[in-house]
């Protein structure tokens, strides 16, 4: 009989005795489930971070900041800049005028509804044209506010997790009171976390006269974006620096997906140690509990090798098995739940959803099967290796 | 060599390594076993028989000597060449039957078939005709659990002629069982030597169950011994 055929009557007499080892079995794949939905909760954070931070961006959509400036916040240009900026080579055209809204960027303090601390909530002066820039902008409850008023809209986001922001309600913002006329979402994108008002409106509250931040522009494509970069970063009338808003909010997003991703990888590392000598545990037990069965086999004539597989299948069964419960307990207990969290570089909250995506649940199944490999590793050495005169003699 | 002798053993040593201690086990014993011949071993504990007959067997390798079984030296096979032999030429029974608790009797007998070429319906052929050798057809689909030791055994033998073996080694098959039980499957064992002409070799502690054979030889110390030792 060939190897592979061993292998598998082996293997199918080891996942039968599986059952008579409820409980160690039981342990291992709820430790590795422990694990893994450990490992893709915490992920599934980062993961919805960067997509909230990514996910409006599209190749054809640019940002100009000032030179040297690495956020909005640090960044400043005048209103003769923006006008440069706006007739620039390749910036496209909707229904409502050029795709281009000079904008400016405050931070203002209002309660979380979950802890009531004050948290910082970007308010976003915007032109008209930021509703040409971004496209994927929809106005959901109420209506768009109106240029010249004390008027904001709000994002889906910002209005689940900030306190005041319901819509009808007026926010006091320093001296000035501004009604809330409507909700808005962005396909779950940054700009949901924002309150967004007329710039004009803005500049006078802010005392910022007639300055802006930042310059948001769609391109006719993105292939659009050389030539627009050349054209400004040339012109001798404005000192700035431009970039493709995926590569900008790839970057605004690194700091905290970095610390989240790298946080939960330790946590997932150290609780995988426990988990893999769980697994290791089991094997152990398992392939003590089997000892005469093995021995037996390989007195019959089986060979080794089908037995060390059959000992590794069994602990990737069971890996698998605690990978799958935990992916799974993690997608229905993570995916989608809504907080919002400081994005260290602009300074204010960023609601977001976590994101259990496709690719971090087969990261959490490849851990598993990565423990369970492992796991099962050396007690199948140690079956294979014990002589068969030795294993027939106990009990 | 007499083309009668099956199994020669020659000269054998077994040391086994505890610490820093070596254990002779086995010390230059030579044995032969005729074909057709139902071979007795006894002794006491630690006297070397069952590491004789897993010498035999081919389960476990001589320090020193030679085993040679129908003129093939298997000492010096590799582990792989070796398990390939054993399934081929030896049945083996043991003294707490070692089956599988999660096979069916039918399907605990066809374990070793499951080493040959043989087809599906072949296979199940042979574990019929095996199951009723040890009179035990009707009990083809009980699991281990639902048998008496003595029942249990007779699996067990079943599993060890299967594959119509050379030799059948036997580790102490009554050591487990009453006496009646341990009557019925002395009987079997005889009727496999003398109806089927099976060489059988095995081990017990027990004169009853020597006397069944057709000659028996003592170890003691690790050599054989003319006189029975106590």
């Amino acid at each position: 009989m060939n190897w592979l055929v061993q292998v598998v009557e082996v293997t199918g007499f080891a996942l039968q005795t599986l059952l008579t080892r409820k409980g160690a079995s039981a342990a291992t794949v709820i430790g590795i489930a422990g694990v893994v939905a450990v490992l893709v909760g915490v992920l599934s954070i980062g993961q919805g971070f960067r997509k909230a931070m990514t996910v409006s961006a599209t190749p054809d959509s640019v940002i100009v900041l000032r030179s040297g400036a690495d956020s909005e916040m640090m960044s400043g240009l005048s209103r003769d800049e923006t006008r440069v900026i706006a007739d620039a080579p390749g910036v496209a055209r909707g229904a409502s005028g050029a795709a281009v809204s000079a904008e400016l960027f405050v931070v203002i303090d209002l309660p979380k509804r979950s802890t009531g601390t004050d948290a910082n909530v970007p308010l976003r002066g915007v032109e008209a044209g930021a509703f040409e820039v971004r496209r994927n902008l929809e106005i959901v409850q109420g209506r768009n506010f109106e240029p010249g008023k004390n008027e904001v809209i709000v994002g889906a986001g910002a209005a689940v997790e900030f306190a005041g922001l319901d819509l009808g309600k007026t926010l006091r913002v320093g001296q000035n009171d501004w009604l809330v006329v409507g909700i808005f979402t962005a396909e779950g994108g940054i700009a949901e976390s924002e309150i967004w008002t007329d710039a004009g409106v803005l500049q006078p509250a802010y005392r910022r006269e007639d300055s802006f931040q930042v310059v948001y522009a769609r391109l006719t494509s993105p292939e659009a974006f050389d030539a627009f970069k050349d054209a400004l970063t040339t012109d001798p009338r404005v000192n700035v620096k431009v970039l493709r808003q995926t590569d900008y909010y790839a970057d605004q997003s690194s700091t905290v997906y970095n610390m989240i991703t790298g946080l939960g990888t330790l946590i997932a590392s150290l609780m995988g140690l426990g988990a893999l000598f769980g697994a290791l545990n089991t094997m152990y037990t398992a392939v003590s509990s089997r000892t005469r069965e093995i021995a037996t086999l390989r007195a019959l004539g089986f060979r080794a090798s089908p037995v060390v597989f059959s000992v590794m299948i069994e602990s990737m069964v069971l890996a698998f098995l605690g990978g799958g419960i935990g992916s799974a307990g993690a997608y229905f207990a993570f995916d989608g739940f809504r907080a919002a969290t400081m994005n260290w570089q602009s300074f204010s909250q960023v609601a977001f959803a976590f994101e259990v995506s496709p690719s971090l649940l087969l990261q959490g199944m490849l851990y598993a099967a990565g423990i369970g490999l492992v796991g099962g590793l050396f007690p199948a050495i140690r079956a294979a290796r014990l002589p068969i005169s030795v294993a027939l003699r106990e009990l | 060599m007499s083309n009668d002798v099956l199994v020669h053993v020659r000269n054998v040593e077994k040391r086994f390594r505890r610490g820093s201690e070596d254990i002779h086990v086995l010390s230059g014993l030579s044995l032969e076993v005729p074909r057709g011949e139902f071979l007795a071993l006894m002794g006491p504990s630690g006297s070397g028989k069952t590491t004789l007959l897993n010498l035999i067997g081919g389960l476990d390798r001589p320090t020193g000597g030679s085993v040679e079984i129908e003129g093939e030296r298997i000492d010096g096979f590799s582990d792989r060449k070796l398990a390939a032999w054993r399934a081929r030429h030896v049945g083996l029974v043991f003294q707490m039957y070692n089956l599988l608790p999660v096979l069916t009797a039918e399907r605990n007998v066809d374990l070793p078939l499951l080493l040959t070429h043989l087809s599906r319906q072949e296979r199940r052929r042979h574990v019929e005709a095996a199951l009723a050798v040890v009179g035990l057809s009707h009990r083809a689909r009980h699991f281990p659990r639902q048998m008496s030791g003595g029942e249990q055994q007779r699996v067990g033998i079943a599993r060890a002629i299967v594959t119509d073996p050379t030799l059948l080694l036997c580790d102490e098959p009554t050591g487990d069982l009453d006496r009646k039980a341990g009557d019925e499957i002395l009987d079997l064992l005889q009727v496999l030597n003398r109806e089927q002409g099976k060489t059988i070799v095995m081990v017990t502690h027990d004169p009853h169950a020597s006397a069944r054979a057709s000659r028996t030889v003592h170890l003691n110390k690790g050599q054989l011994s003319t006189e029975a030792v106590p």
